[in-house]
């Protein structure tokens, strides 16, 4: 048994994670005049939100006229219509308004001559369904995601929110009835553990991409929403879905945003060829992100790879007035000479498909309600529970988010989580006592990890997940190396229960934290090689050489997977939702770019 | 300096010296000089030496620090998020000059590396030191949009391109707290004297075009502490790896405040 003195705290809402979503939330909630906390393992402004770059998609018409409708056909068919359409609806429709307060909140927008909020071109945006590229995408230069977080964190401290920062969120509270009571928390400062309890917990811990090799994400995106919600029974769902970003720099992946090809950059091959071109001739370097990154990696496959290893392609932009770049790409200007010595006026970027963004997350409903699915549909909400983010799929996104609505959909969500508080719950309601035995167990948990004592080191174990992950489940897919993929994420899984800890103490002792952020990253993992072998189609980012083709009879339906504490994965599938309001819904059809 | 924080645990001891297991022919050795401390343990802190073949990593310090604490020895703390300095955690004293690790290359530095936690901070473990009265001079100057009213039509303010320029090397700070602790004024006076870098963002304020309270703004500032302890000694601007200048935002300031009086 562990003998940990826990301090016990209560709140009305408890939002886990500082990132855009978890700071709209927050904001939102105690403008509203609940009691809320706000816990992050990372000081706000250090969340990952601060790394986005190109910007934020809205129909604003600053630049051309545009209409939401246009942005709701353009996110179904960036989904490969696996996005449910009365979300996206919800989303798009809600768009200018979560922009034009972003702006109102501070927000150091680029401005178009007017003075309007500078809209730039981006990826599978277009006017009329498809007839010429848009202008949604509203920038802060290449430094969106900085001004925007930054902003959001200033309106909570104007706010007053009370924030736990640098403490860890290690596992959910459950009650008998399954219902999410609160969360057990470590706050790395001193080392002293917390039970923060709460009438709702908002899961908004962001993406995990560091389950690969190499990614555009920080250090920090290690999926513990995804780990948390798992282990208490939540369903993960569309797991399968992973967006490789078409331009991460080669050898260190990190990100090279869309917007210079929104700016007027452009792909070639070794043969110095435009080949986009080739494989969508409408929308040529701006097509769909899985579109762009497949016909890279058939170009490397093909030969015509550049580099040495002729194993990435170079993309340009020397061909932009050096002041658009200096006003519009100062940041990634920098990227580029720094990570990859190149000067963009002269060079061009050498780049690579990298693993970017998880479409996939813990299962929640319109109202942001983590759902339970059974025999087919959803069958209820787990109380208590709500997530937000990139840790939640809703989904918006579906088989392939476009650049620039992941931002979107932290704020619309952020605002939606907040408002269904609101409307559903009562400041200062009495809250049930917390279940001692789930306490425990948490507790015991974390002691078992603070303890351990075996022979493999964390760093061990995750460079095996990486590698496994980079290999097995990447742009190109097929039964052989997904079933190799799933075995050697099960290997890990046991390999995690030999795990070693060097560092004993309890303060900022980050050898025991990584270990926490691994065990989340194997559960995501699993969950993504899982769902990927049981998807027999190729739809969006999740591409089988095996199934190449879309198979709307039986794939149309989100996948939902359950793991337990033995790694054993059970699965279940709920039905795409095509229900709209105030548009007609998008029946699927072939999509070209 | 070091007698103002003379206390128990200041005098920092020469550690071990680790080299790590060559995997074939050693082609770069470089040694990383670390700061370690451990508030655990009852002992000073003290420098260990990590040899180790830059060939087997990345070319960042960033990366030689994981790859020690991965390969060699797992207790070592830092803060590190994003790799590519946008997030401002892995800022640390890198051979004398506040940093961001995750920016500088280990190939560019001669001889030994010296890695310390930033100065005249306090230190919670290793490299990772308190940041909470940086954090505090941040809140105090009201960091936020204050306008009397929304936009009439509901939309969003209009700025000009050109008033939105001035913005430009004022909104992009990480908070990294490089400048605030390489500034000799903010060392001898953290409690009152707000620093560079909450400075900066002050002026971030005064020059957006859509701020009603410049003038609150300015009063609130004009205060032998809180603005007039820099002397423009210009550390902070030589700090800064945004390539921000703190040192001129404080001159703007000051002279905003003179057209005041
Ligand atoms: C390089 C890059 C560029 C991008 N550019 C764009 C773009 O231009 N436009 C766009 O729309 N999208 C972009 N994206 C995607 C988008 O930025 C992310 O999807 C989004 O920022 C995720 O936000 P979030 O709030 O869900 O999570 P994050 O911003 O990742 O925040 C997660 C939060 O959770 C906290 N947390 C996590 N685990 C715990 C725990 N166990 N305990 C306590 N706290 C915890 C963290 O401290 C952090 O505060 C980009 C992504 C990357 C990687
Ligand atoms: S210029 Fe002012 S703020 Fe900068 S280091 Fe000197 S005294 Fe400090
Ligand atoms: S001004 Fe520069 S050095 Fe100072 S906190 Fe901001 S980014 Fe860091
Ligand atoms: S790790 Fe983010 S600034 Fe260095």
């Amino acid at each position: 048994m562990s003998s940990y003195e826990t301090t016990q705290l209560d709140y009305d809402i408890i939002v886990i994670g500082a990132g855009g979503a978890g700071l709209r939330a927050t904001l939102g909630l105690a403008a509203k005049g609940f009691k809320t906390a706000c816990i992050s393992k990372l000081f706000p402004t250090r969340s990952h939100t601060v790394a986005a770059q190109g910007g934020i998609s809205a129909a604003l018409s600053n630049v051309e006229e545009d209409d939401w409708k246009y942005h709701f056909y353009d996110t179904i068919k960036g989904s490969d219509w696996l996005g449910d359409q009365d979300a996206i609806e919800n989303m798009c429709e809600r768009a200018e308004r979560a922009v034009l307060e972003l702006e109102n909140y501070g927000v150091p927008f680029s401005r178009t001559e007017e003075g309007k909020i500078y809209q730039r071109a981006f990826g599978g945006m277009s006017i009329e369904y498809g007839k010429k590229q848009a202008h949604r995408t509203c920038a802060a230069a290449d430094r969106t995601g900085h001004a925007i977080l930054h902003a959001l964190y200033q309106q909570s401290l104007r706010y007053k929110a009370e924030f736990f920062i640098e403490y860890f969120a290690i596992d959910l509270i459950t009650g008998e009835d399954g219902s999410c009571q609160g969360v057990v928390a470590i706050n790395m400062m001193d080392g002293s553990l917390y039970t923060f309890r709460a009438q709702k917990v908002v899961l908004a811990t962001g993406g995990y991409g560091r389950s690969y090799f190499s990614c555009t994400s920080a250090h920090s995106c290690t999926g513990d929403g995804t780990g948390m919600a798992a282990r208490i029974g939540a369903p993960l769902q569309d797991m399968e879905f992973v967006q490789f970003h078409p331009t991460g720099i080669y050898g260190t992946g990190i990100l090279v945003s869309e917007a210079v090809r929104g700016e007027g950059g452009y792909l070639t091959n070794a043969e110095g060829e435009r080949f986009m071109e080739r494989y969508a001739p409408n929308a040529k370097d701006l097509a769909s992100r899985d579109v762009v990154s497949r016909s890279i990696t058939q170009e490397v496959l093909a030969g015509k790879g550049v580099g040495e290893n002729k194993d990435h392609a170079h993309l340009h932009i020397h061909h932009i007035d050096a002041n658009v770049i200096e006003e519009r790409l100062p940041g990634i200007s920098h990227h580029a000479k720094v990570f990859a010595d190149v000067d963009v006026t002269r060079e061009p970027i050498p780049i690579i498909p990298t693993v970017h963004y998880n479409m996939g997350g813990v299962s929640a409903n319109n109202n942001c309600e983590v759902v339970n699915v059974k025999n087919g549909k959803i069958n209820s909400i787990i109380p208590g529970l709500m997530a937000i983010g990139e840790a939640a799929c809703v989904s918006v996104h579906g088989a392939n988010r476009l650049g620039s609505n992941s931002l979107l959909d932290l704020v619309v969500f952020g605002q939606i989580a907040a408002e269904h508080c609101a409307n559903t719950l009562k400041p200062g309601a009495t809250l049930p006592t917390l279940n001692k035995k789930s306490v425990d167990d948490i507790l015991n948990r974390f002691d078992q990890v603070r303890y351990a004592k075996g022979d493999i080191s964390v760093s061990e174990i995750r460079n095996k997940m990486q590698g496994a992950m980079q290999r097995n489940v990447g742009v190109f897919r097929t039964e052989e190396l997904l079933a190799e993929g799933k075995k050697a994420i099960m290997q890990c899984m046991q390999d995690y229960k030999n795990i070693s800890i060097n560092d004993r103490s309890l303060i900022w002792n980050s050898d025991l934290i990584e270990a926490l952020e691994l065990n989340n990253l194997l559960y995501s993992a699993l969950a993504t090689v899982a769902c990927a072998y049981e998807r027999k189609e190729s739809r969006g980012a999740h591409s089988r050489e095996d199934y190449k083709q879309r198979d709307d009879e039986n794939w149309m339906k989100h996948s939902c997977c359950y793991i337990s504490p033995d790694a054993k994965v059970n699965f279940d599938y709920h039905p795409v939702r095509f229900e709209t309001k105030n548009v007609d819904s998008i029946p699927p059809k072939e999509r070209v770019y | 300096m070091a007698e103002f924080f003379l206390n128990k645990h200041s005098v920092v001891k020469q550690g071990e010296h680790f080299y790590a297991k060559p995997t074939g022919e050693i082609k770069q050795p470089k040694t990383f000089a670390i700061y370690r401390w451990n508030p655990d343990d009852d002992k000073n802190p003290c420098i260990n030496r990590y040899t180790i073949d830059l060939s087997d990593m990345g070319p960042k310090i960033l990366d030689a620090i994981i790859w020690i604490k991965d390969n060699m020895d797992s207790s070592i703390s830092f803060r590190r998020s994003c790799r590519e300095g946008v997030c401002g955690s892995c800022s640390m004293n890198i051979s004398g000059v506040n940093r961001l690790a995750c920016l500088e290359s280990s190939a560019d530095y001669a001889g030994e590396i010296r890695i310390n936690p930033l100065p005249h901070m306090p230190v919670v473990k290793d490299l990772v030191t308190d940041m909470q009265s940086f954090y505090d001079h941040y809140s105090e100057i009201e960091p936020w949009l204050q306008t009397s009213k929304a936009p009439a039509d509901g939309r969003e303010h209009r700025q000009s391109p050109a008033d939105r320029k001035k913005l430009d090397g004022l909104y992009e700070c990480i908070l990294c707290a490089c400048c605030s602790t390489s500034c000799p004024s903010y060392w001898w006076n953290p409690d009152k004297y707000l620093g560079p870098a909450a400075l900066l963002q002050a002026y971030r304020w005064v020059a957006d075009s859509r701020d009603e309270e410049r003038k609150k703004r300015l009063k609130y500032l004009d205060d032998k502490f809180r603005l007039y302890r820099c002397h423009t000694i210009m550390n902070c601007t030589n700090a800064c790896p945004k390539d921000l200048n703190p040192a001129k935002a404080i001159a703007e300031l000051k002279q905003e405040i003179n057209q005041l009086h």
